[in-house]
């Protein structure tokens, strides 16, 4: 079991510092505050979380991108701290907006050599066909029609599968995607979920799938994990969640999410009320504890609440489950 | 031509009853642009009775936003065609002069929640003061009785009274979405056009949103004309959907008929491409990008992209009357 | 790339533009021109050359090119020699007429006459006559006489010459109370007459050698009025000279300047926005102190106590421009384009700072550089202009500035030598047009939020 993990995560906290003026300190936001898990090799993880809750802290970090305030980040059990240059050709990172993930001012051809210049691979004709196979991967064919063009003269599509390209050319083992694909069309959101999906397995990469859409998530990853201001609060299989979500909160968020039904018209949806608390003063004991319906007074609200796992594989984090 | 063009609509035009809120009649909207002219609504006609919803459906670029722009007659200066019927109980109010729109139908009779309104707010206005602009702007009320009005909107919409004494930036997107929705209520028009009103808001925010809309709806026997490209969303609050590509209507239903068994293969192939929470089944996609709106394609514009595409789609189907009054503007039902 | 590719095709759209792009290619053309015709040495030689070299040149004439709209012909100048007849303006005759006669070996007798025809409605500014005399011990002795078209003769004295003698005619006193009225109008009209006499001229040498390889050369100078396609200044240099190297010195100035400044402000943005920080913060200061430092004084004060050297001067500026407001709003944008999805994504394949800021962020600002760069040309060249006017020019460079710095010393607007003022401040005017035009219409191309729908 212990040689299939590729990532793990252990006691994470990233926090940022909030400056008032030139030396005094505002407070810590607690963007990513105490996150455990692993990624086996292979293996798709989804991260559902609303926006500020800390998810893309929390890619952030896994890719390096951020230092961690406490806790630490493992790949292949080597920890990422220093100089990151041998973890960068392991892992790649698809952002949410394809355009703005692109730089403007270079051609296709330029934007998937960089990488690889970067990372000193290979010689130029080596390059080059790496390019080309990787183009063809993302569908982005034929080739020769597309290595010249700026990523303006791309549709949203294209552009999104040019940032997969560039994320795949240095033959990664990892992946993080954030967002991936809530800036596109419907239609095109499905096209670019199963080309994600058909590499992932044709090359067993591992995945963390960052989105705030759960109705996506069956058709991508193998487990979800829900964040909630800065905290996993829900870890299960797919279909364990969908169908028996524990914490209050995903169950919220589950009954949130329409499918497109006429009946959704005469029913009104019972949502907690009140917004996500604070990054900077997170409630006390349980962060969902001023929403939540099922809460219990004089726990919940005073004592944070531990990781239980009521079945094989599904934890959570509420006291509902002790 | 001109005469089918008639057919077409005497089919839309007779679904809304003996006097609707809203007929429009073929309504066209053209922009000049450096590279040809972009027919981004083409000859569109829909009718919207009272408290009723329309939810226009469609892919980014289809012209929904034009033809609610077009509606509230909010165009750009680069206009090159505008041109069509658009009556308002009944009242043809195309002729109208733009003195005479701005006083009688703009937020007093029809009022709408721009995309990405929420973002825009003004950052030197209390909320307050903001939902109370259109009153104070569009019907001179003096500032007390506006802050009134403001407070009692508010709390339809679902936005805590002391709120209003905050600028939009102290607020959650959430409660920006709301104080926008409460500046397009406030005036308590008949109509309101929703253009993607929870497109940017996390799935509990927008849960709570549609929520007050339905409210709305139900209390206050509001209309409302809901542009969106998220179909599961558009469910929740719409009587009747249209689907538009490419700058013109190629699906009519009530939302009862549509989201189960939608006829247009566009619509089939929009339908399967959304991803399901609570059913199991294999999503489809849509290849290829929809015509350009400069010269599209004669014809139907969908059959380049289109699967049960055969030789009569490159002559333009009419929209077509189906049994139970849904139209569609494809060949296979003829 | 394709962005500059597409503004140059956007550019046709501009009629401003492409008269700005005339304007400057027309200035690139008379600077290309000059270097080719002029070469620097040559131009230098002619530019710090004194009496000797523009010996043959009139003071403060003005552009030749006025007769052609003048009623009243002004003369040009007039060259007559017995070294090889040239002639200096062309549509004057002259004849040179050379008798040596041998009455005994060491006695001779040499008769020179220098004529020539003047045609022009006013008169010479001056008269000299050069004498050239070969002798071993004895000095040569001639007689000189003047005759006008009319057959008046007057003698101009009679004189001994030594090797290289100068008769500066219209400076004689003697003969001008002689004539009751200045030389250069005496010895060209009847007495009360207004303008010259039309018709051949002629001033004949008589004289005598006393030594066998003796010899008697002379050059007759009659200064006009006007001169070639500028005009001359006071020590009678061709201003054609400065307004031909004025053109490459001030755009090489401009352009050297502009690129100089441009690049390492767009680098130290990018650093300062990059890394922030202290090193944010430092560049910030500096630009702070910068911005309220007076640009002129420095270089009056540089100019005055340590060089003068348009290296110098260049250097200075440059230091002195690249901490300005363009730092504050390229470090606004950078700060902006710093937190691009794509900036992120290289720091994720690995990128490094250096790299990130050359690579990655500098290439979003050529937009706003490109145009703010044209735009940055005509303030530079006029500030060297400005410079040479103060005497702070280049003390080796002809430039425009210095030719106007002449002008004002000389008071050349009060004594009507308009040509002087005007013709380097014509094309001072025209380089900053030109530049304007072009800059104006780049930052619309590049800018597209700044055009109207």
């Amino acid at each position: 079991m212990a040689e299939q993990i590729l990532l793990s995560v252990q006691d994470l906290h990233t926090h940022f510092e909030l400056r008032r003026g030139a030396f005094g300190r505002a407070g810590f936001v607690r963007a990513v505050d105490g996150v455990s898990f692993s990624v086996r090799h292979g293996e798709a993880i989804a991260v559902v979380g609303e926006s500020g809750c800390g998810k893309s802290t929390l890619a952030r970090t896994i890719l390096g991108l951020y230092r961690p305030t406490k806790g630490a980040v493992f790949f292949e059990g080597r920890s990422l701290d220093g100089d990151l240059r041998w973890y960068r050709p392991q892992v790649g990172y698809i952002q949410q907006d394809p355009y703005g993930a692109l730089p403007p001012f270079m051609n296709v051809h330029r934007i998937l050599e960089e990488p690889l210049l970067i990372n000193r691979v290979g010689s130029k004709a080596e390059r080059e066909q790496q390019i080309r196979e990787v183009l063809e991967e993302v569908k982005l064919t034929p080739v020769e029609d597309f290595l010249h063009k700026f990523p303006h003269q791309l549709s949203g599509g294209q552009q999104q599968r040019l940032v997969i390209a560039r994320a795949m050319i240095l033959r990664p083992k990892f992946i993080v995607a954030d967002e991936p694909v809530s800036m596109l069309d419907a239609s095109v959101r499905v096209e670019i979920l199963e080309l994600l999906r058909g590499l992932q397995r044709s090359y067993n990469l591992s995945v963390i799938y960052i989105t705030h859409d759960l109705s996506t998530v069956r058709y991508f990853a193998e487990r979800i994990f829900v964040m909630y201001a800065g905290k996993l609060i829900e870890k299960a299989p797919v279909h364990e969640l969908l169908k028996n979500p524990l914490h209050p909160y995903t169950q919220a968020l589950l009954a949130a999410i329409p499918d497109p039904d006429p009946q959704n018209a005469v029913t009104f949806k019972k949502i907690p009320p009140g917004e996500p608390p604070s990054l900077v003063n997170p409630p006390s004991g349980c962060r969902f504890h001023p929403r939540c319906p099922a809460v219990i007074a004089g726990l919940c609200d005073k004592e944070v609440p531990p990781e239980f796992e009521p079945s094989a594989g599904h934890s959570v984090e509420c006291w509902l489950y002790r | 031509m001109r005469e089918r063009s008639e057919v077409r609509n005497q089919a839309i035009l007779s679904q809304g009853g003996a006097r609707p809120l809203l007929r429009v009649e073929d309504l066209k909207l053209y922009f000049r642009t450096s590279a040809g002219v972009v027919q981004a609504v083409d000859g569109i006609s829909f009718v919207l009775g009272r408290n009723q919803a329309l939810a226009v459906l469609g892919e980014s670029g289809c012209g929904k936003t034009s033809l609610a722009r077009a509606v509230l007659r909010l165009l750009p200066r680069n206009v090159h065609t505008y041109s069509g019927r658009v009556e308002l109980d009944g009242v043809d109010i195309m002729p109208w002069s733009e003195e005479r729109f701005r006083r009688e139908v703009r937020w007093t009779r029809i009022s709408l929640v721009a995309q990405a309104a929420m973002n825009s707010l003004n950052p030197v206005l209390r909320v307050g003061d903001q939902i109370a602009e259109p009153l104070i702007i569009h019907q001179g009320m003096d500032k007390r009785n506006a802050w009134a009005r403001a407070r009692e909107v508010a709390q339809i919409v679902g936005i805590p009274t002391d709120f209003l004494q905050r600028y939009a930036f102290e607020l959650s997107g959430g409660m920006r979405q709301r104080a926008v929705i409460a500046m397009a209520l406030v005036t308590n028009p008949d109509l309101i056009i929703l253009d993607e009103p929870t497109s940017a808001l996390d799935v509990l925010t927008q849960a709570n949103i549609m929520n007050a809309l339905k409210g709305i709806k139900r209390e206050f026997q509001k209309s409302f004309f809901l542009i969106t490209h998220d179909i599961a969303t558009s469910s929740e609050l719409a009587d009747h959907v249209a689907i538009m590509y490419a700058g013109q209507l190629v699906e009519w239903g009530t939302a009862e008929e549509f989201y189960p068994n939608p006829l247009h293969p566009y619509s089939q192939k929009l339908m399967a491409s959304v991803p399901r929470l609570r059913e199991e089944r294999t999503l489809d996609f849509i290849a290829g990008r929809p015509p350009s709106l400069i010269n599209p394609p004669p014809g139907c514009r969908f059959a380049a992209r289109c699967p049960s595409r055969f030789a009569q789609c490159d002559h333009e189907p009419p929209l077509i009357e189906m049994p139970g009054g849904r139209l569609v503007k494809c060949w296979l039902y003829k | 790339m394709n962005a500059i590719r597409s503004g140059v095709r956007q550019l046709r759209q501009y009629p401003s533009a492409l008269v700005g792009l005339g304007i400057i290619v027309a200035l690139i053309a008379l600077a290309v021109l000059a270097v080719v015709i002029l070469p620097y040495s040559e131009a230098i030689r002619l530019w710090r050359g004194g009496e000797d070299i523009w010996q043959e040149s009139p003071r403060y004439a003005q552009p030749a090119w006025l007769n052609l709209f003048a009623v009243k012909k002004l003369p040009e100048t007039i060259v007559v020699s017995t070294k090889g007849a040239f002639v200096k303006a062309s549509p004057t005759e002259t004849a040179v007429h050379r008798v040596n006669a041998a009455k005994t070996r060491a006695d001779k007798t040499v008769s020179i006459s220098l004529a020539f025809d003047y045609r022009y409605d006013d008169f010479p500014t001056e008269l000299t006559l050069l004498l050239e005399a070969k002798y071993a011990e004895l000095l040569p002795y001639v007689a000189l006489r003047w005759r006008t078209p009319d057959g008046r003769e007057i003698s101009l004295g009679e004189r001994k010459l030594k090797a290289n003698e100068r008769y500066n005619i219209s400076q004689d006193t003697r003969l001008e109370r002689r004539l009751g009225q200045p030389p250069e109008v005496g010895l060209f009209a009847a007495a009360g007459r207004q303008s010259p006499l039309h018709g051949r001229y002629e001033l004949r040498l008589e004289g005598a050698l006393f030594e066998e390889n003796s010899d008697v050369d002379a050059k007759l100078i009659v200064y006009g009025k006007v001169y070639g396609l500028a005009g001359t200044d006071h020590k009678r240099r061709d201003l054609m000279v400065a307004l031909l190297w004025g053109a490459p010195v001030a755009l090489a100035f401009g352009f050297i300047v502009a690129v100089g400044t441009s690049l390492t402000t767009l680098i130290i943005a990018a650093i300062g926005a990059w890394y922030g920080r202290w090193i944010d913060g430092l560049i910030q200061r500096i630009t702070e102190v910068n911005i309220i430092l007076p640009t002129l004084p420095i270089l009056i004060i540089v100019g005055t106590f340590y060089s003068r050297s348009i290296w110098v001067m260049m250097v200075v500026i440059t230091l002195l421009s690249i901490f300005t407001a363009g730092i504050k709003v390229y470090r606004a944008i950078f700060l902006q384009i710093k937190e691009s999805p794509y900036i992120e994504a290289a720091r994720a394949y690995g990128a490094s700072n250096l790299r990130i800021i050359i690579r990655y962020m500098a290439p979003r600002i050529i937009p706003i550089l490109v145009p703010g760069f044209v735009t940055l040309i005509p303030g530079l060249v006029f500030l060297e202009a400005s410079l040479g006017f103060l005497g702070l020019g280049d003390p080796v460079l002809p430039t425009w500035g210095k030719v106007l710095n002449d002008a004002s010393n000389n008071g050349a607007l009060y004594k009507g030598y308009y040509y002087w003022v005007l013709s380097p401040s014509v094309l001072l005017m025209f380089t900053a047009l030109g530049f304007s035009l072009l800059g104006f219409a780049l930052d619309r191309i590049f800018n597209p939020r700044l055009r109207e729908l």
